[in-house]
Formats: C-alpha cells, structure tokens, sequence
C-alpha cells in the first residue's frame, strides 16, 4: 500500500516538519490578518468615501484573483521585476495576509453593522474619543461574532498552503512527492499511503481547530 | 444666577426638510428646563446637537463661554461637561453594571480608580441598585437601566445633564422609579434639560417649560401659568391632546 516508505529513514519527521511550515505560515498570516483587517473594517465603516471605494476595490480583487495567480504574481514579479529579495515564506506570508486581511475586514464591517447606533452615540457622549470608543466598546462587541469565523478562516488557510509549494516551499505535500519520487523503484505504488497519511495529517491539524470553533459558537449562541 | 448654556439662533436641516428654525434660549446653572412638543417637531435634534452629536447649519451653541460644533478639536472634553440619557436602552451590554459606571471616569478623566469605585457604588445605593452591581445590562429590567443610565452619566460630574423622553421605552409601572430619581436631582440643584411626555412629573420637576413646534420656541414660562394659562393657541391645542375630557 505504500506505508512502508514512510517508515524509512526520517521521512515522517520530514512530512511533520512540512506540515509545520504549512501551520506556520498560515498561522502567521492570520495573527496579521486580525489586526489589519479590524483596522480596515474599522475604516470601511466609518463614512469616508474615497476610503470606502479603495477598500471595496482591494476585495473585489480578491476574490476574484485565484490565491495561486497572486502568489506567482508576489513571489516572481517581485523579486524579477522590482528586484526585491523575498523568500519564497515571506512571499506566501505576504499573499495569505493580503487574502486575510481582505476576508477579516469584510467580517467585522458585517459584524460593526449589526451594533445599534445608540452604543456609538452614548460612547462619545460619555466623553469617550473615537479611538476610546471602537477599543471599548464596539470592538469587544464584535469579538464573540468573529472568532469562530477567524478560526474557519485558519483552517482554510491551512488547506490552501499546499499552493506554496509552487514557488518552491517544502511544505507537507511537496515532502510526500519527494518521498513518492525517490521510492519509484523499489515501491511504485507508494503514492496512496503517503496521500492518504497527508490526508490523514491535515485532518489531524484542522479537526481540533474546527472543534473550538463549533463549541465556541454553540457557547455564545446566547 | 450664572449662565451655562446659550443657544443663538440655532439651525438644522436634514436635506430640505428644517428641523431646527433658528432658535435661541439660555439656561442658567441649577434651573430644570422641561421641553414638551409634538413628536417629530425638532426636540431630540436640539438635544442631540447641545451634545455636537449633530452637525448645524447655522447659528451657535455656547456652553460655559465655548462654543461647541463637532469639527471641534476638543470635543471629548466639551462632552464631558454635558451628560445625555437616551430614550432606548444604551448600557454597554459586554460589560457589568459597575463597568458601565467606572469605564469613562476611569478611561477619559482618569480619575482614581479607588475614589472611582466608591463614588460608582454610592450612586448605586442612592438609587436602590447596589445589588444589581455585577449583573450585565440583559438582567436588569427597563427601569433599572434607566437608573443606571443616569447614575452612569453623573459619574463624569457633568455641568449639564440631557434626558431624552428617558421613560417613553417603559412599562408604565416602570416609569416612577426613573422620574422619582430625576426629582431628586432636580431638588440637589442638578442643571438640566428634560425632554418628556409625562407632564404631572413635567410640572413637578421644571422651573421653566419651553414648548417647542415646527423647529421654534412656541412659548415658554413657569410651569403653573404654562399649564394653566396657555397663550398660544398652539400650545392649548397640544395641552389639550393630553386630557381626557369633553
Ligand atoms: N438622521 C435624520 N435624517 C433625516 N431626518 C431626520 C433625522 N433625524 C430626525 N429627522 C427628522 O427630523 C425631525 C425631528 O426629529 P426629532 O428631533 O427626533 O423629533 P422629536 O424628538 O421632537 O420627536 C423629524 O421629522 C424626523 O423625521
Ligand atoms: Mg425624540
């Protein structure tokens, strides 16, 4: 079935270690994310016109860009045609944030919406400045909306790691064709136990984090 | 006695439609002024624009010498000198009762945290809440949220305090609790401006009424001669849509 090729040399600590770089990179990405997209739902909702096309644009753009057009786009357009060195991580770092951010601010210029304009007003007539105002209290508001939805966002990202591989990170899925590659001869048909224990893997990584997500939400229902 | 707040002229307009036609009035420090008028002729929009919550299209608004609009740099310290308590429930639901209470001195003045805490809960005593201090705002009832609205706004010792038809979202056995609370500030000497349907309590609580319709001051005076002495037809008519006789 192929499982044997796993057991050789260290060849499961090099798909786990794959696999770290995958949680790593999405991991990352999504901590900047949080931050940057609070500040941009922040900005969308406050009444700012020109701000507001900008920012609507940018998630146009997003969506319809695939994440693996925009990761050719950073990692060999920048570092050909500006000449900018980037590695391949940050690069994947750079494209997920910018995918991130885009999804994370769409979420809590939903989420602000839904808090009564009474909140704002009684905030600022209370001698609260702007500022004072979203980090007390409408922010802490829109929390318990958006973590279970950061977290779906997490674990999408974990799965669209395996695209980084194209502009040459060894991440998980690149370990598990290596591996198929250099076991050709002696095990031809290696290429089902190592997918299915990358499955298995991914799996193991997202489960957990879906999990909280679910029980959180059941949690704050009310 | 002094005065805190001058009104010159003031307009506002939402598009076409006048909302506020320059009027004009003062409040001296200590005295109640109680608005009354008909719904929609212009008093949350006076009140709210006493607060720089809305923009005007003309005239000023003074309070103690310093004139307040919201493109105003020091705006957060020119809404400290003014509470407001709104008609719809407005506690911060995420945090307890105390916290409603301690966040601004604490966050704006940055007051004393311990000074803070013993003022929060003196208030709470005076009106009949201390054991509702770490309830969240979903467990207290509509009236109790009121009280905590009010005691809310006195914790930035303002010079003036706004209350916008603070009962109108009550059930009716509700209501006394909040009003028999702004009584006692009114005899404390508290400044304010109320704006309300009930007028037993306007009566009782207002050193002068001001009848507001179409954006303007219809007419105002004492309270007694107010009620009992109507001038304006306008005014009879609205004292009249309250009573229930032939
Ligand atoms: N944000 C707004 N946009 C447009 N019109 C408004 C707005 N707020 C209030 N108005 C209008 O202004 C008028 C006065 O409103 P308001 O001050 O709330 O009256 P009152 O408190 O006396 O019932 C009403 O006709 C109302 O429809
Ligand atoms: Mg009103």
């Amino acid at each position: 079935m192929g499982f044997e090729v796993l057991l050789k040399g260290n060849n499961i600590i090099r798909l786990l270690e794959g696999l770290a770089v995958a949680l790593k990179i999405s991991m990352i990405s999504v901590l900047i994310s949080i931050v940057l997209g609070t500040a941009c739902g922040v900005l969308m909702n406050m009444k700012i016109p020109v701000l507001k096309q900008l920012l609507r644009i940018y998630l146009e753009i997003v969506r319809i860009m695939p994440q693996m057009v925009l990761l050719f786009l950073v990692y060999f357009g920048a570092t050909k045609a500006m000449g900018i060195n980037l590695s391949a991580e940050t690069a994947s770092i750079i494209v997920f944030t910018f995918w991130g951010t885009a999804e994370m601010s769409d979420l809590v210029r939903g989420s602000l919406k839904a808090i009564p304009l009474i909140q704002y007003e009684s905030s600022l007539s209370l001698g609260l400045s702007r500022f004072q105002m979203y980090l007390y209290i409408i922010i802490p508001q829109i929390i318990r909306r958006m973590i279970p939805l950061s977290i779906n966002l997490i674990t999408r990202m974990i799965k669209t790691t395996s695209l980084v591989m194209m502009i040459g990170i060894v991440e998980v899925l690149k370990v598990g064709q290596q591996i198929i590659e250099a076991n050709r001869k002696t095990a031809p048909n290696a290429a089902f136990g190592v997918f299915l224990t990358i499955f298995i893997l991914y799996f193991i990584a997202c489960w957990p984090i879906s999990c909280l997500s679910k029980y959180l939400e059941k949690k704050w229902e009310n | 006695m002094e005065e805190i707040l001058r009104v010159n002229g003031l307009s506002k307009k939402y598009e076409d439609l006048t909302v506020l036609d320059q009027l004009s009035m003062s409040v001296r420090s200590g005295e109640v002024v109680v608005i009354v008028g008909p719904s929609g002729c212009g008093k949350s929009t006076l009140l709210r624009t006493l607060n720089a919550l809305e923009s005007i299209d003309g005239g000023e608004v003074v309070l103690e010498g310093e004139v307040i609009n919201p493109g105003n740099k020091n705006l957060s310290r020119v809404r400290e000198k003014v509470g407001m308590v709104f008609q719809s429930y407005e506690l911060f639901p995420h945090k307890t009762v105390f916290q409603n209470l301690t966040l601004a001195p604490l966050k704006v003045m940055k007051a004393d945290k311990k000074e803070t805490e013993k003022e929060a809960l003196a208030l709470l005593e005076r009106v009949g809440l201390s054991s509702k201090k770490n309830s969240y705002p979903r467990q207290l009832s509509g009236g109790q949220k009121q009280r905590v609205a009010i005691i809310r706004a006195l914790m930035m010792h303002p010079e003036l305090l706004l209350l916008d038809e603070i009962t109108a979202a009550l059930d009716p056995e509700m209501v006394k609790e909040v009003l028999d609370v702004v009584l006692s500030l009114a005899k404390e000497g508290r400044t304010m401006i109320i704006v309300t349907h009930e007028l037993q309590f306007a009566k009782a609580v207002a050193d002068r009424m001001i009848f507001i319709d179409g954006g303007r001051i219809i007419e105002e005076g004492p309270p007694k001669e107010f009620f009992e002495h109507p001038r304006t037809d306008r005014l009879k008519k609205f004292l009249h849509s309250f009573s229930y006789e032939e």
